[in-house]
């Protein structure tokens, strides 16, 4: 097998000088002893006798705080115990996620009436117990600091009863101008039903639903080819041939969750039968999906009307038309790829022009897939906005036609293409009302702000595909002086009745009877008996010639275009002040906290750049740019639109599109952690980029002009912290005919690695000088497929909720300070100048618990140490800090607690004087107030200043699971133990369990992947407990590009 | 640890000791307490109205033993016969019926009237009292005066025989040296400084370990809750309140709707049973304290009903672990079978519960090597199963017992994360 070489970062790539001084130096730190000048230690500012002096003096200090009297704990129980609670044991109640769009079954975990951790509901037939990264991180929501508790009106605090009269009074005083219910699209039946009762006491009225990210073209298109104004299920999991145009739909498109589980069943490589799907990506920028596609080409944003087209040319066997070169090769091979798998292809496109979306419904009616892979019997209803609806909502409210606005979930002032006119328009307007949570940029400029509870708190339904429901129930009490959206829109109604009662008597008769009732609240979900079958619905090609010649004329072949996307972590934005998501790397970018501009390498170095022009494989610019955080901003100008952002230079970009994230640049007022430290937000708001094409919006624009600020602005990014030196064995791929050829391949390749220290079989023995210790009874171990990770990093905000994981804010992770215990490294590889030559590769790092571990060795005061169950347990309690074995660990996954970020220290308020002094984020105070501290998880120590901290693999999860076994009188089972990062993976790319049972699943997954197993860094023996199953591609051969300053890199490195 | 066996031994000796002494009573009169308690206490008792009357005098007012013994079985049967009496009573009583107890056989009602009808004996000398065998006496002091008393003897001894020394070298012309006053002298001094070091080191390290652990720790609670009273005298299961011990991961301190479940009946302490002091000796007003319960949970004790003005009691945490330290109830209760009195001391003794063990890591890590656990036979517990290696150790013979700390009750992480 060829050689292949990895990089991370173009400063790995071109090993250039600076990267190899920055891996000798893992935390680029400077020690505060000012000794720089030749005088010696002893004449240095901080001299041996001023350390004796803080010694002394600190000794004094701790012997003068210890023998101050041991406070007085007291314990206060209930008055009246609700039966069956019983504190410090866990509640679990099914529930139902919604935020914008986004509509996921989930079951609560309650510790003590608090809420502290979502997990997915595995009732669920399309999710199957899977999260996405905005549904783990939810629970935090709740506790946010930012949210209003309490009704405004005019910005004055109001009691709910004086807050209904007003706004009956001024609703009965608007003389029958209409009303209209702004909000983002309703599943839920019940309030679909709130809502016509409420529109039937104000005639005139209407509800117009309004998405931030609208699937509108798809629903025209629908209209007009199936005569069915819907989006319907794509059921990948049947699907051999994916071609996507443009759709990341692993990361935020439709509904990624269902869509990649159904992608991960054709994903995973059976032994006995090595298939797999194959999956081509058509598209402008870098994607996730694009990342994990096996064949990828690159085009213009503007040209994606003409990349279907001529799909749908090829299709229909007359070659891609006007197209050239690669792209032109591309397409006719996935066209003859999805016309060898009639049936059982189908195409994807994620653009929002209706246009497009007819071309792609002809290519799917041409191969078949309509009524196999696609399913119009069970369509998705949570994308039902027209974005027509909006823009005359905008004209009528403009004209003064509009009397009241109500709001629920929409933010048009910030959301809207147009958003300065939407806040324009809303002072015509007499009546407006906010239900938003927060004080976000539409609700600031409302007369009344109603606050809603969150969903945890709240009673509700969702409909996601017709009879498909997913019920919602409190798991606490709400926390402030807030109300369901559907008790208001009652009582306006003129109904007394809460909403709950509403929603009761609504489900015990369409279910009959409570105890169905109590049984489906419990169950969470409540689904047809047997699966919605998909059948081919009628076809209707009259305007697939009109739409052609549109979309071909959308075409530019000259300037620099822009696309606009939702970023994987904070998607369409609704949880913009999440500083879990905020923290979240970026899956391609590895960059945190804020947005910027993804441009190309080779637009980098090209004339647009002038004066900073940087060339990413000249090793002096690509470190100039590279080593420091401040990147380059540029301005762009489109039309009259004009945004400045930071640039970072992304492999794979189409090389004249620059790529931008919605989401970021919001009010400070949405909460602190969008705080920047120059008293503005973080980020800068792409969506006024998005512009309004008469009947959609458009998620691109064209003939963007870019000049140089000559400014710098710092990005931080995680991508270079964790170097591994130019050490090959990390990451093992093949291709599937590779696979097939030679199954153990990767095998005999690792055999061939340890042959010096007796090959893989007595590696273990004669690969070190210590003896090897007996594991009895348990032993725990990881299995990740990479091939069913995609990088999507729910794992990563699950580990970051299950074990109190803290938040550092941008400021530190800058400095390298993240925190986070669960990485998700990715590799490129190929040739940066090439687009289509890049493959990417994502790897899931995270403690590799070794059984010959190199930190436990160096710690001066065994607080790290190896358990008989073979966790390499961390002691924080005994850790004093020195940092030796985060230097001593080759998977560098160790993580030091720099500040107090927790507000675990004995002394209050230690971090305020950090904050004013901008050395931390006003982040990390939100996270330590007392509101968001309730989502600590109590069974996790929360970690102080000065201590080493990582994964644990969940080890409050094995203890509690152990007991509960031994309490049942029953040997362990899988389904004892799930750790948080396996149990949020929607592809199960996780396993995890008891490797000395052979029946355990991991045992079997290990046993049956022979040919695939590998472990990272094996020839250091450190005997990891967590293995990985090589990544196999289903492309025509690996990248091997390798540039010549990369020669060395490649080269064997020596044995440690 | 150490310190502690010969305390236990004793305190079983005392134990089996009252045990025996409590077999006095007669047999029949316990019956018919027995009887009282599990049927009729909670709504009457023999002196005071509750629920339901008053009972002493019972015979008086329906001389009738049988239509009492009809009554006692089925009293809507006699109300419903015109009984004026019973009539009356119901009426008086709100019309809330008794419940019928149709399985009182004939012994057990008579033993029943018997005790309802017999006034209670006053305070019986050689009662609780008695039972109290005297306390230990710590007997160090005494040996330290001895010892300090020896010790100047000792001193005066060694002053008097060099004296006579001098004396008698005096006597024979022997020359001698100017005599060196004790303070002064180097052998003295040295030997201070020795033993000064000696006790000040020994303090000052023992303080250093004892920072954080409160042996002992007996502080005064809001409410005075003995648990004497209740898990001893009583005899109530620790379960009954702490019923978290075998559910997780903590005991947790009952709820007062629990202590309500008894004291909606027993609204006073009786000034027949044990009198009740501090530790510091002023007498404990056992009345008032169950007073204070109804005000914490709002009961009018008068109106029989809950007044809803809650107000939590703040009981003072006797048993705090370091927040680092992991600590299971279940763990050790359900799975690992440990009385609940092998850390908490003899709680059915302690009016006012202190601290019985230090709760130092020492303390634990040493029960873990100790401790056997349920491996093996009829009792052991399946999850062990696993521990393939064992299993073979024990057949083999080479093992004939599993240890907390060989399946890994050592390991930081079992206690620490």
């Amino acid at each position: 097998m060829a050689k292949k070489k990895y990089w991370q970062s173009f400063g790995e790539f071109n090993n250039s000088e600076a990267f190899k001084k920055s891996t000798e130096n893992e935390f680029p730190e400077e020690l505060p002893l000012a000794s720089a000048d030749d005088k010696g230690l002893a004449n240095a500012p901080a001299s041996r006798r001023d350390f004796l002096k803080y010694l002394g003096f600190s000794t004094a200090a701790a012997v003068a705080a210890a023998s101050c009297e041991t406070p007085v704990r007291k314990a206060i129980p209930y008055v009246n115990k609700p039966v069956d609670t019983i504190p410090g044991v866990a509640d679990y109640y099914a529930t139902t996620f919604v935020s914008g769009n986004e509509v996921l079954p989930v079951v609560a975990k309650v510790r003590d009436g608090r809420p502290i951790k979502i997990t997915g509901n595995t009732l669920c037939s399309y999710t199957k117990g899977g999260t996405s990264t905005r549904a783990q991180a939810s629970v935090l929501d709740l506790y946010d600091t930012a949210r209003l508790r309490h009704p405004l009106a005019e910005s004055k605090a109001i009691g709910f009863d004086a807050v209904d009269k007003l706004i009956t009074d001024e609703l009965a005083g608007l003389g029958g101008a209409p009303v209209v219910l702004l909000t983002n699209t309703i599943t839920s039946p019940t309030t679909r039903q709130i809502i016509t009762e409420f529109l039937a006491k104000y005639p005139g009225s209407r509800h117009v639903q309004y998405d931030a990210v609208s699937y509108s073209g798809m629903l025209l298109a629908n209209e007009a080819t199936y005569g069915k104004r819907v989006i319907p299920s794509y059921h990948l999991e049947t699907a051999n041939v994916i071609v996507s145009i443009g759709a990341d739909f692993l990361s935020t498109w439709l509904s990624p969750v269902e869509l990649q589980r159904g992608y991960a069943v054709k994903r995973k490589v059976n032994p006995s039968n090595p298939e797999m799907s194959k999956h081509y990506q058509f598209e402008s920028m870098m994607s996730m999906t694009g990342a994990n596609a096996d064949e990828r080409f690159t085009h213009r944003p503007s040209e994606t009307g003409a990349v279907a087209a001529a799909l749908l040319s090829a299709v229909n066997g007359q070659g891609a038309g006007d197209l050239t070169g690669k792209l032109k090769a591309g397409i006719e091979k996935a066209a003859a790829d999805l016309v060898a798998n009639r049936g059982k292809a189908v195409v994807l496109c994620g653009s929002n022009d209706t246009n497009i979306q007819i071309i792609v419904n002809a290519i799917n009616e041409a191969i078949g897939a309509n009524g196999t892979v696609i399913n119009f019997n069970a369509p998705l209803l949570t994308h039902q906005s027209a974005d027509a609806d909006i823009v005359s909502l905008v004209s009528d409210m403009e004209a003064g036609r509009i009397g009241g606005l109500f709001i629920y979930g929409a933010n048009p002032v910030y959301e809207y293409f147009d958003g300065q006119k939407f806040g324009e328009a809303l002072k015509k307007v007499k009546l407006t009302v906010s239900f938003n949570d927060r004080k976000d940029e539409t609700t600031v400029l409302c007369k009344y702000v109603l606050p809603a509870s969150h969903y945890l708190e709240s009673w509700g339904d969702a409909e996601v595909k017709p009879g498909y429901y997913s019920l919602m129930q409190p798991t606490i009490s709400p926390l402030f002086d807030t109300r369901q959206f559907q008790d208001s829109l009652l009582k306006f109604t003129g109904n007394n009745t809460t909403y709950e009662a509403y929603f009761r008597n609504y489900w015990t008769g369409k279910v009959g009877g409570a105890d169905t009732f109590n049984r489906a609240l419990q169950d969470g979900v409540i689904e047809p008996a047997a699966p919605v079958a998909a059948t081919a619905v009628a076809f209707n090609g009259a305007g697939v010639q009109a739409a052609i010649d549109a979309a071909k004329a959308l075409k530019k072949n000259s300037g620099l275009e822009i696309v606009v996307y939702q970023s994987n972590s904070l998607g369409d934005g609704k949880q913009g002040n999440n500083p879990w998501l905020l923290e979240l790397p970026d899956p391609i970018t590895r960059a945190t906290w804020d947005n910027y501009a993804m441009v190309s390498p080779q637009l980098a170095k090209s004339d647009a750049f002038k004066g900073n022009k940087i060339d990413i494989t000249n090793t002096g610019q690509a470190d100039e740019y590279e080593v420091e955080p401040g990147k380059p901003v540029i301005s762009l100008t489109i039309g009259n639109k004009k945004i400045e952002l930071p640039i970072l230079i992304v492999p794979g970009m189409q090389a004249d599109t620059i790529a931008i994230a919605v989401g970021f640049g919001r009010s400070r007022d949405i909460g602190k952690a969008v705080w920047s430290k120059d008293g503005g937000t973080l980020g800068k708001n792409a969506y006024p980029l998005l512009s309004y094409n008469g009947s959609t919006f458009d998620w691109y624009a064209t003939g963007a002009t870019l000049e140089m600020t000559g400014r710098t602005y710092n990005i931080a990014q995680v991508q270079v912290h964790d170097k591994t030196e130019g050490r090959q064995e990390v990451v093992r791929e093949t291709t599937l005919a590779e696979y097939k050829k030679n199954p153990k391949a990767i095998q005999e390749e690792r055999d061939k690695e340890l042959k010096a220290w007796g090959g893989l079989e007595n590696f273990e023995k004669q690969g070190t000088i210590y003896p090897i210790h007996d594991k009895p009874g348990v032993k725990w171990g990881m299995s990740i497929d990479l091939n069913s990770c995609f990088g999507c990093g729910a794992c990563v905000v699950s580990c970051h909720a299950e074990n109190n994981v803290p938040v550092v804010g941008k400021h530190e992770v800058t400095r390298f300070h993240d925190m986070h215990w669960l990485r998700i490294d990715r590799y490129f590889s190929g040739n940066p100048d090439d687009p289509e030559s890049i493959q990417t590769i994502f790897q899931p790092m995270l403690c590799q618990h070794c059984d010959n571990a190199p930190c436990e060795n160096v710690c001066p005061v065994a607080a790290t140490t190896h358990s008989a169950e073979g966790i390499n347990q961390m002691i924080y309690n005994r850790c004093i800090g020195t940092r030796y074995c985060a230097n001593n660990c080759p998977y560098k996954v160790r993580r030091f607690n720099w500040a107090d970020y927790t507000g675990a220290d004995s002394f209050p308020d230690n971090q305020r004087p950090l904050v004013n002094a901008g050395k931390l984020d006003e982040v990390v105070l939100m996270m330590n107030d007392d509101l968001t501290r309730m989502v600590l998880n109590p069974d996790v120590t929360v970690r102080s200043r000065g201590v080493m901290e990582k994964c644990t693999f969940c080890v409050q999860r094995t203890q509690e699971g152990k007991l509960r076994a031994k309490k049942e009188n029953r040997p362990l089972d899988d389904s004892d133990i799930k750790t948080a990062c396996q149990e949020a993976c929607p592809a199960d790319a996780i396993t995890f369990g008891n490797v000395n049972n052979p029946d355990s699943e991991v045992s079997r997954v290990r046993k049956s992947n022979e040919g695939r197993i590998f472990y990272t860094l094996e020839q250091l023996h450190t005997l990891p407990n967590v293995s990985y199953l090589a990544k196999v591609r289903n492309s025509p051969a690996l990248s091997s590009h390798s540039s010549e300053a990369g020669e060395h890199a490649t080269a064997q490195p020596e044995a440690h | 640890m150490i310190d502690q066996t010969p305390i236990a031994r004793k305190a079983f000796f005392t134990f089996s000791l009252v045990i025996l002494l409590s077999f006095g009573n007669k047999l029949v009169a316990q019956n018919g307490e027995a009887i009282f308690r599990e049927n009729c206490a909670r709504c009457h008792s023999l002196t005071v109205n509750l629920t339901g009357p008053a009972l002493l005098g019972v015979d008086q007012r329906v001389p009738d033993k049988k239509l009492l013994a009809g009554w006692i079985r089925n009293s809507p049967a006699v109300l419903a016969t015109g009984n004026k009496y019973f009539n009356d009573l119901y009426n008086q009583w709100n019309k809330v019926p008794m419940p019928p107890f149709p399985s009182i056989s004939d012994a057990e009602m008579d033993a029943l009237i018997t005790y309802i009808t017999t006034p209670p004996p006053a305070d019986e000398p050689g009662g609780e009292g008695a039972k109290q065998v005297v306390d230990e006496k710590d007997n160090s002091i005494l040996y330290g005066v001895l010892t300090l008393i020896l010790a100047v003897v000792a001193l005066i001894m060694l002053q008097v025989n060099s004296n006579l020394k001098k004396l008698s070298d005096d006597k024979e012309g022997i020359p001698s040296a100017e005599p060196i006053p004790f303070y002064r002298n180097k052998t003295y001094i040295a030997l201070i400084t020795v033993i000064l070091f000696i006790v000040g080191g020994y303090y000052v390290v023992k303080g250093a370990i004892g920072f954080g652990r409160h042996k002992d720790y007996q502080p005064e609670q809001p409410i005075y809750y003995s648990h004497k009273v209740h898990a001893g005298t009583n005899q109530i299961n620790c379960l009954y309140c702490h019923n978290g011990a075998y559910e997780g991961k903590q005991a947790n301190i009952p709820s007062l709707n629990v202590c309500m479940n008894c004291h909606m009946t027993i609204s006073e302490y009786s000034a027949k049973s044990e009198k009740l002091y501090r530790e510091d000796g002023t007498e404990i007003d056992g009345t008032a304290e169950i007073q204070k319960l109804y005000k914490a949970v709002g009961w009018d004790p008068a109106a029989k009903q809950y007044t809803g003005k809650e107000t939590p009691v703040e009981w003072v945490r006797i048993h705090n672990l370091p927040d680092h330290v992991y600590f299971n109830h279940s763990q050790h209760t359900k799975v690992g079978g440990v009385q609940c009195q092998t850390c908490h001391g003899d709680i059915t003794n302690m009016h006012e519960v202190k601290q019985h063990a230090d709760l130092s890591m020492g303390w634990c890590v040493n029960c873990h090597r100790e401790t056997k656990v349920k491996f093996d036979g009829d009792d052991g517990n399946k999850f062990y199963s696993i521990y393939q290696k064992y299993h073979d150790e024990i057949k083999a013979g080479k093992r004939d017992s599993v240890t907390v700390s060989d399946i890994g009750g050592l390991d930081c992480q079992k206690c620490h994360y």
